[in-house]
């Protein structure tokens, strides 16, 4: 492979772009020279480092899950500990990483969509500490079932917008944040929370996220002296995928599985499998894959987890799709639901449902490994938040 | 007379505005959502808007998530989407448009995927058939348009750039010089959508537009927020050639849809809005 060097004027191959009404223009040029300037900053780059290590508790563990490993009878399985930080998920990974950069702009008005609630907690808890004024986008339909993290939000001191238009989740949220920040552009700063959007901002959470990748790398060297076979993370947006991948991408010998939501199965229509089900098109300011109509109209997905329950995906995936460097695959609610079960009965840890997606796919990849193999799989969030999700699964209780 | 795209003969767009100039009067650009509340109203609706006075129609295609719209607009979409809606229905609502009224200024406004998806060729080939005049899409920025104005020069299309009061000097310069039509200014920061009145920095972004335009010999019309005749001057009076109606139209629609006085009350609307553009 030649040298992997992306996004080349602010694309990925054909994907990316800045698709973006006038009034963000400025903003966007703004923000990409500030993080040229920034993140080559000693100073900004010890003050993030700081925050990361002090505050946010990194490196996160990689720890060898025994008992999965046993189970499965395969590979063995490492699971790279996001879940441990801060918050509950490697979305502060981004948060801080962005906020910090915010305030070096002199914005003071933090402005985020959320999903399940963790990209909304991850702004929330980076403005309190950084003393950025937070408010948080959220589909109505996601306030509901995620209620806790809407919860934690308030208490950290951001303010919750319920978003009412279209089909109330994720996207929305995101089109409901573009226009709060095409109104108030002067003095607002978007954290976008996965790498999706116009360009920089896949590109700027990629980097922020890679820290995962680079610490596999690392840790796993350690301890086997060599890399990893596979990693597998969950997509929605992408960011802890692409976060995971990235510094393995010129890694040959490395296998990288991102896994979507099929929600009740790609056939039934009820799914949010972008890049396993979807076409190429343009929305929130990118070219990537969609999930739409033949037409150009959006469809209304559905996952389980908040978090994956997303019409659009990360163009950087859409391209890594296309020179088919990552297998993307995907998991249902059930499959979901069941890795959610044995990881918390195997090994003590409650798996976010967006991370569900991914153990339950690692589990079978390793199934068909040698034991001799390692297979790394990023533990994105715990799943405090969805134990009411899937306590209502388990009775019988669907959305 | 205002410069003409080049290619080919002067279309509608540039008649209009030069017919205008001759007239001492200024246009007044009127927006629908097709097929709000249903696609056989919205032919009415715009015949109501032309008899009153509208010299130019900006059809909406309904996208499943228009950003750069607020509210009012967004609901019209909405409803239009679910009563079903389609990309090709409103380039047949502007074919039936365009045989009862062969030389009003038809543009579509709508977002780039609807394009994207069906291929810009096909989708301007398409729409040049129906009797469509130029495009409006608010989220392909220069930096994006390459294939998109090749595609539309080819055809005969006008593309219609916006610009915001945050546009650089430079940018202005550069989306004048490549905008064809007219040029739509954006008067506030925000979306689509009624305002009670506007800021100081509105009538300086008004001016600031309007020197690059006049040297660059290309119309330029004010949207977002206009809803009534004092905006109407208001927007004159600082420089503007044209304004865009648009929410306040479908706000009639909404307070007035299922009854009579629907097209009568559109139609007196736009007389009076028209009034202050002589």
């Amino acid at each position: 492979m030649k040298k992997y060097n992306f996004p080349f004027n602010g694309k990925f191959g054909n994907f990316g772009g800045k698709y973006i009404p006038e009034t963000l223009v400025p903003a966007i040029e703004e923000l990409e020279e500030s993080y040229k300037k920034f993140t080559n900053d000693s100073n900004f780059k010890k003050e993030l480092k700081d925050y990361l290590e002090n505050y946010a508790g990194r490196p996160t563990p990689i720890y060898l899950a025994k008992n999965l490993t046993e189970y499965v009878d395969g590979a063995k399985i490492y699971l790279k500990r996001e879940d441990l930080l801060h918050g509950g998920a490697h979305k502060i990974n981004n948060t801080l990483g962005q906020c910090l950069l915010a305030k070096k702009m002199g914005k003071k008005r933090i402005i985020a969509e959320t999903g399940a609630g963790q990209h909304g907690v991850g702004t929330a808890i980076a403005s309190a500490v950084l003393g950025l004024e937070c408010e948080v986008y959220m589909g109505l339909k996601d306030t509901e079932r995620q209620k806790l993290n809407v919860f934690r939000m308030k208490l950290l001191g951001a303010k919750v917008h319920p978003v009412k238009s279209g089909t109330q989740t994720l996207k929305d949220a995101i089109n409901e944040a573009l226009r709060d920040w095409i109104t108030n552009v002067e003095n607002t700063y978007y954290v976008i929370g996965s790498v999706v959007g116009p360009h920089p901002y896949p590109m700027i959470v990629r980097d922020f996220q890679s820290i995962i990748g680079k610490e596999i790398k690392k840790q796993i060297g350690k301890i086997t002296g060599t890399l990893p076979n596979a990693i597998v993370a969950c997509v929605g947006g992408g960011s802890n995928a692409i976060g995971s991948f990235y510094p393995f991408i010129g890694d040959q010998e490395v296998s990288l599985y991102g896994i979507e939501a099929e929600g009740s199965g790609i056939k039934t229509g009820k799914h949010s499998a972008t890049l396993s089900a979807g076409s190429t098109g343009i929305l929130h300011g990118m070219q990537t894959y969609l999930l739409q109509d033949k037409m150009g109209q959006i469809s209304a997905t559905h996952s389980i987890s908040a978090g994956l329950d997303y019409p659009g995906v990360g163009p950087e995936h859409s391209y890594l799709k296309e020179i088919k460097r990552v297998n993307y695959k995907s998991c249902t609610d059930d499959d979901a639901i069941k890795a959610c079960v044995i990881l918390s009965e195997k090994e003590g840890i409650i798996p976010a449902l967006e991370s569900a997606h991914a153990i339950s796919y690692g589990i079978k990849l390793a199934k068909k490994m040698k034991k001799s193999e390692t297979i790394v799989i990023t533990l994105s969030g715990r799943g405090d938040k969805d134990v009411e999700v899937v306590q209502n699964y388990l009775n019988g209780i669907r959305e | 007379m205002y410069k003409s795209n080049g290619i080919l003969k002067e279309n509608r767009i540039e008649s209009k505005f030069n017919e205008l100039k001759n007239k001492s009067q200024k246009a007044l650009i009127c927006y629908v959502v097709a097929g709000y509340p249903d696609i056989k109203t919205s032919e009415h609706i715009i015949s109501s808007l032309i008899n009153g006075g509208a010299d130019i129609i900006e059809i909406g295609i309904p996208f499943s998530d228009p950003i750069a719209d607020g509210s009012t607009i967004q609901d019209a979409i909405q409803n239009s989407l679910i009563a079903g809606t389609t990309p090709d229905m409103c380039l047949e609502l502007s074919s039936r448009i365009r045989k009862t009224f062969p030389n009003i200024p038809l543009i579509i406004m709508t977002y780039s995927n609807i394009l994207y998806r069906k291929g810009y060729i096909q989708f301007a080939k398409k729409a040049k058939a129906s009797g469509i005049d130029g495009f409006i899409i608010p989220d392909i920025p220069i930096e994006e348009s390459k294939e998109y104005l090749n595609t539309m020069q080819n055809i005969g299309m006008s593309t219609i750039f916006l610009v915001s009061p945050n546009t650089s000097e430079k940018r202005l310069k550069m989306i004048s010089r490549i905008c064809t039509g007219f040029l739509y200014a954006i008067s506030v920061y925000g979306t689509t959508g009624e305002r009670q009145g506007f800021d100081k920095y509105t009538i300086e972004s008004i001016k600031r537009v309007k020197k690059v335009t006049a040297a660059e010999d290309i119309p330029l019309a004010v949207g977002f927020g206009i809803s009534n005749p004092q905006h109407v001057k208001y927007m004159i009076d600082a420089g503007a050639d044209a304004v865009i109606i648009g929410s306040a139209i479908i706000k009639k629609i909404k307070e007035l849809e299922n009854k009579d006085t629907l097209f009568t009350t559109l139609q007196k609307f736009i007389f009076e809005l028209k009034n202050s553009c002589r």
